[in-house]
């Protein structure tokens, strides 16, 4: 859909899986759910997290695939791999820094997110963010997201790898970009992110 | 006699629950065929009843797709919502009517079963009187439904005894609106909550029991909302409060009544609204004074300087909104903690404006509209009093009847299986209810089952409680018959039939349409349709307060629901109320009523030193009876937990996982433990879905409150045991109704 783009939000999360069933409904690939879905730390807190693909500007699935099996497409959706080339390697498995394509062995072939390009292609919302009650997955516009009081970043920092996604992550007002590395936040090494060549 | 009659694994085998995977065609197979229509419709899992598209082909519901243009929801849904399309193809479906033989039951014909039930009725009501009949019905039965179960009991019957499973739910919210506004509704349509400044929520676990008003929640915040939240357990919605007030199990009035010992206190009542608006504020200011924040403290566990932070919030704040549900309304003072909630609102003039006011998160599936037309034990449709003669008196000239012949007002939902284990009632016949799972005291519940003459059941799939009976009448999904039901809005909404029963199984209404023709009452229920039964409805509500006479389907359809009152054809409905600064009582004004402090009615003691509180998880609704048959949302939350506190945790030696034996003054059970920080290290949580040994409600106690008649089912005192092992269901195969077939490619 022209115009719209994919948030998520694990702080606006309450857990339900509501996207985990739904994504099962989808006709692209019945029966089996895309959705990554955790309970961080359920002894500690109620907090949970869903998330569909990020689809990556450089997709490290597609970098380590031997087989030139994971294309994107020029809309930037990155997709399952093609059936005919995917040896089942899961090389992108190991490989994606979100963790996000499985392999599905019946299949013999990794399977993701693809945004619900059937739904998204024909003007409707991916599945997900359609039903999602709490605004953890949502599918609208910038102008509709800069109302909420959080705010989108698509910059990641992996170790030295810059990641720049298609799918945002809402994070606190004050945030540009997510690092998962201490030294990222500290002083003394506070030239080092974000400034590595890649 | 009622005893089941074989083993219960040999039911369970028959019948299920079997949890179901896929959908009918399969994944691959033929449900991938497109849909021949999408039927817009309604979920039937909870009162928000949120709008939904149902695929169908071939006469059977093969999938949904959102509605995102229906403005409660927007095409959002719950995991439940998601999945609710499974149940027509289900395996577990009743297709006929069954009929009790030594041997299990066998199927029959209608006319035979029909019959014999009518006979069987009448035969208890020739022996024992007319009130040795009892009728149980259900707040997931669409309106049209719960107002003919009404007037089945009162004019095919002529017993006294109908009440049904929203006493379980919503009474003592619905009496404190009565009592304070004089009427029972959410007075604010849910948009409101975007424009509150602070929303407290008390005693609800909106993310699992009401997902939807999250979104509303959230959107308050974005715009600057503040959220207060009052619970003993960090439900999923706490991580975003502002202020949250961990309240020791039963006493949230002690807590309200500190809120407004602060607010008057410090001089932040609104006098102006309070004088022009309401009566008994002087005696409710007096009831206070003794609520210093100290006092309330020590009664509730909460901080004196959070409770002094709510009371100025809530005081300061010019837009107001205090969300209920089940946390305070389910106890033996459910009525006045709502009461003492609602005063706040009126001492600070919240009620009546965009944005201000009270509101009861309705639980079940037609809610609010299953308990407005005649299915509770004292009331008569359109909201009225059974008592009131004008009522009667308008009631029983809709109905063709003398109001002489309207009986009085019968036993509550309890009272009745109460009734029935004393020998008062002889025969009940029960639809979409499962009292063996959700009324309390589950052992007491069964041997009152065993002692009935005649117990008939109309249900479409066979719940642990139709074990019990003499004859089950398959009966209809939400999806197979038209109607109307209403939402905790006060939205009336159109329910749509999408197919029709499967098998023989038949319209619920067709089945009590027969019966009464064969108790010699036709001429009473001359319905063909349930639109029939519905213009009758919107007669009978005329001039009462739940007044529909002015909705119609196609009203209902060209407005995406129409909310009560809607006195005629050309009203537009009532969004919210008391806009006119009036209430639906005769003097107009806003009521303060007194609170008067009191123990719970199974207190904590030294034997059994813990608070036990019960209530749902996400993935299943009520009793189970649907939600246990859905693979997927049995996976979720497959048994039964026992959230604990690692503080409490370790004084018994309880790790994560282990087996806990629970023992309260009733019954024990023993299930596993999950240590969680998220619940005070006083208290215990189990959820409630599940039958025999994995029912929470074998512990929970019969104390109801004296005005609404509602169960404790939120405080009662419990003793803990680490147990040796898993217990006798968690080794059965069939036990706990988890014979799963494998599911494709599960992630």
């Amino acid at each position: 859909m022209h115009g719209y783009e994919f948030y998520v939000d694990p702080s606006r999360c309450i857990g339900c899986q509501s996207c985990v069933e739904a994504c099962v409904e989808c006709e692209t690939h019945r029966g089996m759910s895309m959705i990554n879905f955790d309970f961080i730390d359920r002894q500690g807190t109620t907090a949970t997290a869903a998330y569909v693909c990020w689809h990556c500007e450089e997709p490290t699935c597609a970098m380590v695939c031997p087989a030139d099996a994971i294309k994107k497409g020029d809309d930037g959706i990155v997709h399952s791999s093609l059936k005919p080339r995917c040896i089942g390697c899961s090389n992108c498995v190991l490989a994606c820094p979100f963790g996000i394509p499985k392999i599905f062995p019946e299949y013999e072939q990794m399977m993701k997110c693809d945004m619900c390009y059937d739904r998204t292609s024909v003007g409707k919302k991916p599945m997900c963010a359609t039903v999602c009650p709490s605004q953890a997955l949502s599918y609208v516009r910038p102008e509709e997201i800069a109302k909420r009081r959080e705010k989108p970043t698509n910059v990641f920092q992996f170790g030295n790898q810059k990641i720049v996604t298609r799918v945002h992550m809402m994070v606190p007002a004050e945030t540009d970009a997510v690092s998962l590395d201490v030294l990222d936040y500290m002083w003394e090494e506070s030239y080092v992110a974000f400034s590595q060549p890649q | 006699m009622a005893k089941a009659p074989v083993s219960l694994e040999s039911l369970l085998d028959r019948f299920g629950p079997h949890p179901a995977y896929t959908p009918p065609g399969g994944w691959q197979d033929e449900s991938r065929n497109p849909a021949e229509r999408l039927v817009k419709t309604h979920c039937c899992f909870c009162g928000q009843q949120c709008g939904i598209q149902l695929k169908v082909r071939r006469n059977q519901v093969i999938g949904f797709e959102p509605w995102e243009e229906f403005p409660f929801n927007h095409g959002m849904l719950c995991p439940k919502g998601v999945k609710r399309y499974m149940q027509g193809g289900h395996p577990d479906r009743l297709l006929d009517p069954l009929m009790r033989i030594p041997q299990g039951f066998r199927t029959a014909t209608w006319d035979e079963s029909l019959d014999f039930t009518a006979n069987r009725l009448k035969e208890v009501q020739e022996k024992y009187g007319k009130d040795s009949v009892a009728i149980y019905g259900g707040a997931s039965l669409i309106s049209e439904k719960s107002y003919l179960l009404g007037k089945f009991a009162r004019v095919a019957l002529g017993t006294r005894h109908i009440d049904y499973n929203g006493r379980l739910c919503m009474v003592s919210a619905g009496t404190a609106y009565k009592l304070a506004f004089g009427v029972d509704r959410s007075p604010l349509p849910w948009a409101d909550i975007l424009k509150a400044q602070v929303v407290l929520v008390a005693g609800a676990n909106v993310a699992e029991c009401a997902p939807i008003t999250t979104d509303y929640l959230w959107r308050c915040r974005d715009a600057g909302g503040k959220l207060i939240i009052i619970d003993p357990r960090m439900t999923p919605i706490c991580r975003n409060a502002d202020v949250y007030l961990p309240v020791r199990p039963g006493t949230d009035m002690a807590l309200y009544m500190g809120l407004l010992h602060v607010i008057l206190r410090d001089g932040l009542e609104r006098r102006d609204f309070i004088a022009t608006h309401t009566t008994g504020f002087e005696q409710v200011a007096e009831s206070v004074r003794a609520w210093d924040p100290r006092t309330a403290a020590e009664k509730t566990g909460v901080p004196p300087e959070s409770i002094e932070r709510v009371a100025h919030l809530f005081a300061k704040a010019d837009r107001v909104i205090a969300l209920h549900a089940r946390g305070v309304e389910h106890q033996s003072k459910g009525v006045e903690n709502c009461l003492a909630l609602i005063n706040l609102c009126l001492a600070t003039g919240n009620i009546g404006r965009e944005g201000a006011g009270c509101a009861m998160i309705t639980g079940q599936g037609n809610g609010q509209g299953g308990r407005e037309h005649g299915q509770k034990c004292d009331q008569l449709p359109g909201q009225r009093s059974i008592n009131d003669p004008e009522a009667r008196a308008h009631t029983a000239k809709v109905w063709g009847i003398s109001p002489d012949e309207i009986p009085q007002a019968g036993y509550s939902a309890v009272e009745i299986m109460e009734a029935i284990h004393r020998g008062e009632i002889k025969a009940l016949l029960s639809c979409c209810f499962n009292p063996l799972v959700s009324l309390p005291d589950a052992k007491f519940t069964q041997e009152a089952l065993e002692k009935l003459e005649f117990f008939g059941v109309v249900d479409f799939f066979m719940s642990e409680t139709a074990h019990h009976a003499d004859v089950v009448l398959a009966g209809s999904l939400q999806e197979e018959e038209e109607g109307i039901g209403c939402t905790n809005e006060g939205r009336v909404i159109h329910i749509q039939k999408a197919v029709d029963p499967p098998g023989n199984a038949k319209g619920d209404s067709w089945i009590y349409v027969e019966l009464a023709k064969r108790l010699g009452k036709g001429r009473f229920f001359p319905y063909t349709s349930t639109r029939g039964i519905y213009d009758e409805l919107r007669e009978a509500s005329r001039g009462g307060h739940a007044d529909y006479y002015g909705i119609t389907y196609e009203k209902i359809d060209k407005n995406m629901g129409i909310f009560w009152p809607c006195p005629s054809l050309d009203h537009p409905g009532t969004p919210r109320l008391f806009e006119d600064g009036r209430s639906f009582h005769p003097d107009g004004k806003h009521h303060f009523l007194v609170t008067e402090w009191r123990e719970s009615g199974d207190p904590v003691s030294v034997e059994f030193p813990i608070y036990l509180t019960t209530g749902r998880v996400v993935s299943q609704y009520l009793s189970g009876t649907q939600t246990r048959r859905i693979g997927v949302l049995v996976d979720q939350y497959p048994n039964p937990r026992l959230e604990i506190h690692p503080r409490l945790a370790e004084q018994y030696q309880i790790n994560d996982g282990d087996w806990v034996t629970v023992t309260s003054r009733r019954n024990d059970m023993t299930l596993q433990a999950m240590v969680v920080k998220t619940i005070r290290p006083d208290t215990v949580f189990i959820p409630y879905h599940w039958a025999g040994k994995r029912s929470a409600n074998r512990l929970t106690h019969r104390t109801l409150d004296p005005r609404s008649k509602i169960p404790e089912f939120k405080v009662s005192a419990c003793q803990l045991k680490k147990a040796e092992g898993p217990p006798d269901w968690a080794l059965a195969s069939n036990g706990n109704g988890n014979k799963s077939e494998p599911r494709r490619g599960k992630a």
